[in-house]
Order: structure tokens, then C-alpha cells, then sequence
């Protein structure tokens, strides 16, 4: 860990919801601005108005990489343009020591009509390099965005996927900063591309100090060695151990269920059972490698001779996890007659990772193979555990034999 | 490098007024890091302008061209009455509206320019003054070849330029730096409010009627002294009239407008700087 590089104190901004009140209060800020006052200061709020963010405090240090995570509208973008330098706090104060580079806008102020080289050099000027800087890492950022064979054609015909290129290889070849701040920008282009910005930024974010806004809890997990929960413009959490922060944000998260299908059955509940004990609580938190018992009450239409269920682990975003179609004891797909019924039966141990995750249920015909009912978002729950890991699925191993050998030359 | 590491930026709810030494020093900072940016800026929006054209630099000249044509006819055909002007009428017309064409020019970059930049400006912190400066490069190297076919045409015409066209480029300097303080001016209300934007054409096209574009000055009566306190007035005069080779009739009229233009376009310069953050925070990306 290094010298502090980020301090900010009691930082808050204050929007409005209303365009036309917006442009007429900007029009007063702009006045109180030239006669030497700026009205807000006093944190007073105008008709229609709230804070964007209020009473942000935190210091960071060289090395150090903070998450920003929260819900769209949490303050999390105006945070970072603040800090960026593009909008003015109306309360507080932001102190940096160093250069400030930013992953942000990727590719701002290409024209569609000259050539990827020409809009290099725009690109790079744009974010305050001079042309002898540019010339000497031009090929390097024409590999790295793997345009070698279009980097004389117009801009304008390349796919979005290679402008995307284009514009992170400019910003991260060119960029030296000792703040760096991030923005959703990781995932560019295709798989591999992907992963080659993940560890192009890993490479900067360990000599700086990073500010990271992201939605995606892996590479909040990945990258983070603390993280901040703002909802509503305020500080819920500042925690240096990420698997806690992302722990608090899935517990901000409203969940709504979701139901499709033709209505011929309906799900009652599904109650998790740990120890013979049913989990009463309304998102219990469950410690990784725990065994569940799910009990689940359903109604199948008369209509229906035969009706089969799948049970599904999913996660926050709704992506199956875990399929779980239930089986007879001869190991074919068991046949659930009408009415109502109630099912119970062992999950095993739970070895997902830390995070947040629903149970889905689907019910369907088993001759047509129609859909009776299909709900999602049933019954959230939390795995925790004290570490995030990459996978999915985290399973414990302790290996069996551990043998010393010999070195051999 | 290591004054680099030095460096520290410090943002506050301070007002940038209640401490105009260091605002001043950020000033000219800025205005020192524009110099790459603006030209590339330009040399990124005249390329692709000009790309993008089959007559290319013709346009300078086409629509000032239409506009006399139209001028001619009107006062051919006697539907408008026209007093006496000092220079045949087509070469007089031709003039005005090359030389009002740049005024314009001017007049509409900065806040153009800036409308253009409105998502990069949300994004990306980089010196503002940038926009402007780059505004001003293309107005001037438009207007170069604006002159350059204008004398290609007073010769064609019969108008030999004299002694006094060395000192044009002061003219058109001046036409330049005052359409750009107009300009400035509006930016910031009009970055705001589309009306500025909309309104502008229209107001500037009845400025032009009281200014020596396309008629002569009134010799008496109200028009006289409207043309007369008209602060563009000396420009398009002083600047037509060196470059045909008259004698300038209001120089002194022509320098306290340029001084009070320098003037102005350091104080619209500052309300720029301070305007800015709080446009970006209202227009959004």
C-alpha cells in the first residue's frame, strides 16, 4: 500500500428532477457563480430537488481498488464525475495527488469519416496526449486492438465491436495515470478481447489508485479490495472485505417475482428447510456448504392427467444455476398427479458462492410438455462465505494422498 | 515526471471567483494544454468536412455568391431602390456578404462547436477552451479561402487592390475576434436553451440590414444613425474598403470596437470557464 492519493470529505451534489426548473436553477448557479457565492453550499434544497449524493467520505491509496456498487440512480455516476473533474460538489471537497486518467468514454470524439489511424491521434489528444507521445505507441495500440488490416478505413465501416477495440486500445496504452477511474467499460468486444482488457487493467489498477463502478459482482470480486454500497446518494457500507459489500447490495435489491405459462398450476411457497429447521426469515442468509431442504406446495390443475416439475437455483440476474428436475427413484422423470400437493425434498449441500440467489419453479405437462406455470424470483436467499471466488459452484477439496517426491534433473 | 507525481488537483464547492489568482493560473494552464487539441480538433472536422463534399471548398463561396446574385437582381430590377454605393453595386454586394458570411462564421463556432462536443464534454475532462480555440481555426481557415476567392474575384471584376490590402488581414482579424465575443456570449444561455440557437439567425439577419452589407449607408435621417452606432458597421466598412483600396472612414470607430472586443472576450472567457461545470451537470451526456 502506498501514499494516499484520494481524499474526499463530506462530498455531496444535489440534482433536480424537473428540465425546466433544472435549466432555470442552472441559470441561477451560473449567476451566483460570477458574483463569487454558489448558492447549494449552504445545503438548502431548491423546489424538485434532491441529492444525487450526499455526505460521501472516503480516502484511498496507491494500490488500493474501491467498488462503487448500488442501483442504477444510487449516485454511483455522479460520484465519479465529480471526481472526475466534469461537475462542480455542492458541499465537500475531492483532493488528488498525481495523474488522473479515466476508463470512461471510450473512443470520444472519433468521426465516423476519417480513418481509425486519424482518429487515433484525435482520441489521444482528447485525452491530453501530444502527438510525439502517440507516435511511438501507434503500432502498439493497432496490434493490441487487432485492426491491422482496417486501420486506413473510415471509421465509419467498422463493426461496433472494433470500434469498441479501438477505443480501449487507445485509452489503455496510452494512459500512465496514478488514479485511474472505470466505468462499466471491462467487458468490450468478444470473449477473448474480454479477457484481454481484464488483464490489461489489472495491470494498471495495480499501480493506482482505482475507483471501479460496475454492476457485475465478479469483477467487483475480482478487481475490488474494498467496496462501497451507495443507495440513494448515501454511504450504506464501506467495507474492505468485498464479499461483505456485495453481500449488503444483494440485500438493497427488491426482488419481484416473475410468472409465465398457461396458469394450470400454481406455486404456494417454497420454504427452506437447514437442520429440520424451517428458515422463517425473508432472505436468510445460509453459509456455504450448508444442506437444505426445499419444501414446495403446488396445485396442479384437474384438467391435467400428469404434470412434471424442474426446480432451479438462479442467480440475482435470473441465469440458471443449478437445474434440478425431479426425478423418481428409478431415475425417470416423475409424474405429479392433480390437486394439491406438497413436495419435499433434499437440495444436498449448497456449494455455490457468495452472492445472491432465487429459486425457480416450472411445472409442465408431461405428455405436451406444455407449460402449466413457471415462476421465478421465489424464496431469495444469501450463500455467504468469507471469500468471493471466481466460480460459480465453490467446492472445498482436500485431496486424499500428498505425496513428497524427489526433484528430478 | 515527478513534478507529475506532484501534482494535485483539489475540487471544492469553493466558488472559482473567491480565489482569482489560482483561477487565473488555471486559465492559462488551460489555454496552454488546448494548443494539440484544438488543432487536432480541426484538422478532424475540416478533413471530414471536406471529405464528405464533391465541390469541397466551393461552398465558402457559393451561398455569399447566391446572396448577391439575389441583390443584384432586386436592385436591376428596381423592386428595391438602392442609394448610390461607393464601388460598383455587384462588387460592393460581393463584398459585404463574403465578409458578413465570415462575420457569421464567427459568430455561430463557439456555440456550435460546443453543442457538437456535448457528449465528450460530459465524459471526458479535458480543456474546454479547446472547443472555442479549435472554433476559431476553422472560422479562420474558412475565411482564408473565402478571401482568397473573393480577390480572384474583384480582379475578375476590374478592382485592383492597392497599398491598403497589406493591411486587410487586421480587418479580418478583428471580424474574427468579434464574432467570436458574440459568440462566446451566447454559449453558455444557449447551451442551455435551444431558443439562443434559434433566434440567433434571426436577429443577426435584421443586424444585417442596418449594417453596410448589401446597402449603402444612409446619408441622413433614424437609419443613418442606426448604421452609424451599429458596432459592426466599422468592420465590414473598414474591411471592404481596405481591401478595394478606399480610404476607411470610421477607423477610429474600428479600434474602440476591437479594444472593447479584447475586453469582452476576457470576460466572456472567464464566465465560459465558470459556466461550464454547471451546463455539463444540466445537459447531461
Amino acid at each position: 500500500m502506498g501514499e494516499t492519493l484520494i481524499k474526499v470529505e463530506g462530498l455531496s451534489k444535489k440534482f433536480c428532477r424537473s428540465l425546466k426548473k433544472s435549466m432555470w436553477y442552472g441559470m441561477q448557479d451560473i449567476g451566483s457563480e460570477l458574483l463569487g457565492k454558489r448558492q447549494g453550499s449552504d445545503g438548502v434544497l431548491r423546489a424538485d430537488e434532491f441529492w444525487a449524493t450526499k455526505n460521501i467520505n472516503f480516502e484511498l491509496k496507491r494500490g488500493e481498488c474501491l467498488g462503487l456498487i448500488g442501483h442504477n440512480g444510487a449516485g454511483k455516476t455522479t460520484l465519479l464525475r465529480m471526481l472526475n473533474g466534469l461537475i462542480k460538489p455542492d458541499q465537500g471537497r475531492i483532493e488528488m495527488r498525481g495523474k488522473v486518467g479515466a476508463l470512461i468514454a471510450l473512443g470520444a470524439g472519433f468521426n465516423p469519416i476519417l480513418t481509425g489511424r486519424e482518429n487515433i491521434y484525435v482520441n489521444a489528444a482528447v485525452l491530453g496526449m501530444t502527438k510525439q507521445y502517440v507516435d511511438t505507441k501507434i503500432d502498439e495500440i493497432i496490434e493490441y486492438a487487432e485492426i491491422q488490416d482496417f486501420i486506413n478505413a473510415p471509421v465509419q465501416t467498422y463493426s461496433s465491436g472494433m470500434n469498441v477495440r479501438l477505443g480501449f486500445a487507445i485509452a489503455a496504452i496510452l494512459i500512465e495515470p496514478d488514479i485511474l477511474f472505470l466505468d462499466e467499460v471491462l467487458a468490450v468486444g468478444d470473449m477473448n478481447f474480454a479477457i484481454k482488457c481484464l488483464n490489461t487493467v489489472r495491470r494498471i489498477t495495480n499501480k493506482s489508485a482505482v475507483v471501479f463502478v460496475s454492476h457485475n459482482m465478479q469483477q467487483i470480486s475480482w478487481f475490488c479490495t474494498r467496496v462501497m454500497v451507495i443507495d440513494h446518494g448515501t454511504m450504506v457500507l464501506d467495507s474492505p472485505n468485498p464479499s461483505v459489500g456485495i453481500d449488503r447490495y444483494y440485500g438493497l435489491s427488491k426482488h419481484d417475482q416473475q410468472i409465465s405459462g398457461k396458469g394450470e398450476a400454481q406455486i404456494y411457497g417454497v420454504e427452506m428447510i437447514v437442520d429440520n429447521q424451517n428458515v422463517g426469515e425473508v432472505e436468510p442468509a445460509i453459509p456455504h456448504g450448508t444442506e437444505i431442504c426445499l419444501r414446495l406446495k403446488v396445485h396442479i390443475s384437474d384438467k391435467r392427467t400428469g404434470a412434471i416439475i424442474h426446480v432451479n437455483i438462479t442467480d440475482e440476474a435470473m441465469n440458471p444455476i443449478v437445474c434440478m428436475p425431479l426425478h423418481n427413484t428409478i431415475g425417470k422423470l416423475n409424474k405429479f398427479p392433480a390437486g394439491l400437493l406438497d413436495v419435499q425434498m433434499s437440495i444436498g449441500k449448497v456449494e455455490l458462492r457468495s452472492g445472491k440467489y432465487y429459486i425457480m419453479v416450472a411445472v409442465m405437462d408431461s405428455k405436451s410438455n406444455e407449460l402449466l406455470t413457471r415462476v421465478q424470483g421465489i424464496s431469495p436467499f444469501r450463500i455467504i462465505s468469507d471469500r468471493v471466488h471466481w466460480g460459480k459452484v465453490v467446492r472445498h477439496i482436500v485431496p486424499h494422498r500428498i505425496v513428497a517426491l524427489k526433484p528430478t534433473i | 515526471m515527478q513534478s507529475e507525481q506532484q501534482h494535485i488537483t483539489i475540487y471544492t464547492s469553493e466558488p472559482s471567483l473567491s480565489n482569482p489568482r489560482k483561477m487565473w493560473q488555471e486559465m492559462l494552464r488551460d489555454l496552454f494544454a488546448s494548443r494539440e487539441l484544438a488543432w487536432r480538433l480541426t484538422v478532424r472536422d475540416l478533413s471530414a468536412q471536406y471529405r464528405q463534399t464533391f465541390l469541397g471548398f466551393l461552398w465558402a463561396i457559393i451561398l455569399p455568391l447566391a446572396n448577391t446574385l439575389v441583390w443584384i437582381f432586386l436592385s436591376r430590377s428596381g423592386v428595391i431602390n438602392i442609394s448610390e454605393t461607393p464601388l460598383p453595386y455587384p462588387v460592393y454586394v460581393f463584398t459585404g456578404t463574403m465578409l458578413w458570411a465570415i462575420l457569421m462564421d464567427a459568430l455561430n463556432a463557439p456555440l456550435q462547436i460546443v453543442t457538437a462536443s456535448k457528449s465528450m464534454l460530459a465524459k471526458i475532462n479535458f480543456p474546454r477552451e479547446a472547443l472555442v480555440i479549435s472554433g476559431v481555426y476553422q472560422v479562420t481557415i474558412n475565411a482564408l479561402i473565402k478571401v482568397t476567392l473573393l480577390l480572384m474575384a474583384l480582379l475578375a471584376m476590374g478592382i485592383y487592390p492597392n497599398w491598403s490590402a497589406l493591411l486587410f488581414p487586421v480587418a479580418l482579424f478583428s471580424l474574427i475576434l468579434v464574432g467570436t465575443v458574440i459568440g462566446l456570449s451566447l454559449t453558455p444561455v444557449g447551451l442551455l436553451y435551444t431558443d439562443v440557437g434559434k433566434a440567433t439567425p434571426l436577429l443577426m439577419h435584421f443586424l444585417m440590414y442596418i449594417t453596410p452589407v448589401v446597402f449603402a449607408m444612409p446619408k441622413e435621417g433614424f437609419s443613418a444613425t442606426l448604421f452609424r452606432c451599429n458596432p459592426l458597421t466599422p468592420l465590414i466598412l473598414t474591411a471592404r474598403d481596405w481591401l478595394t483600396g478606399l480610404t476607411p472612414m470610421h477607423l477610429s470607430y474600428f479600434m474602440v470596437v476591437n479594444a472593447i472586443a479584447i475586453v469582452l472576450l476576457f470576460l466572456f472567457w472567464i464566465v465560459f470557464r465558470l459556466a461550464m461545470p454547471i451546463l455539463i451537470e444540466r445537459i447531461g451526456s
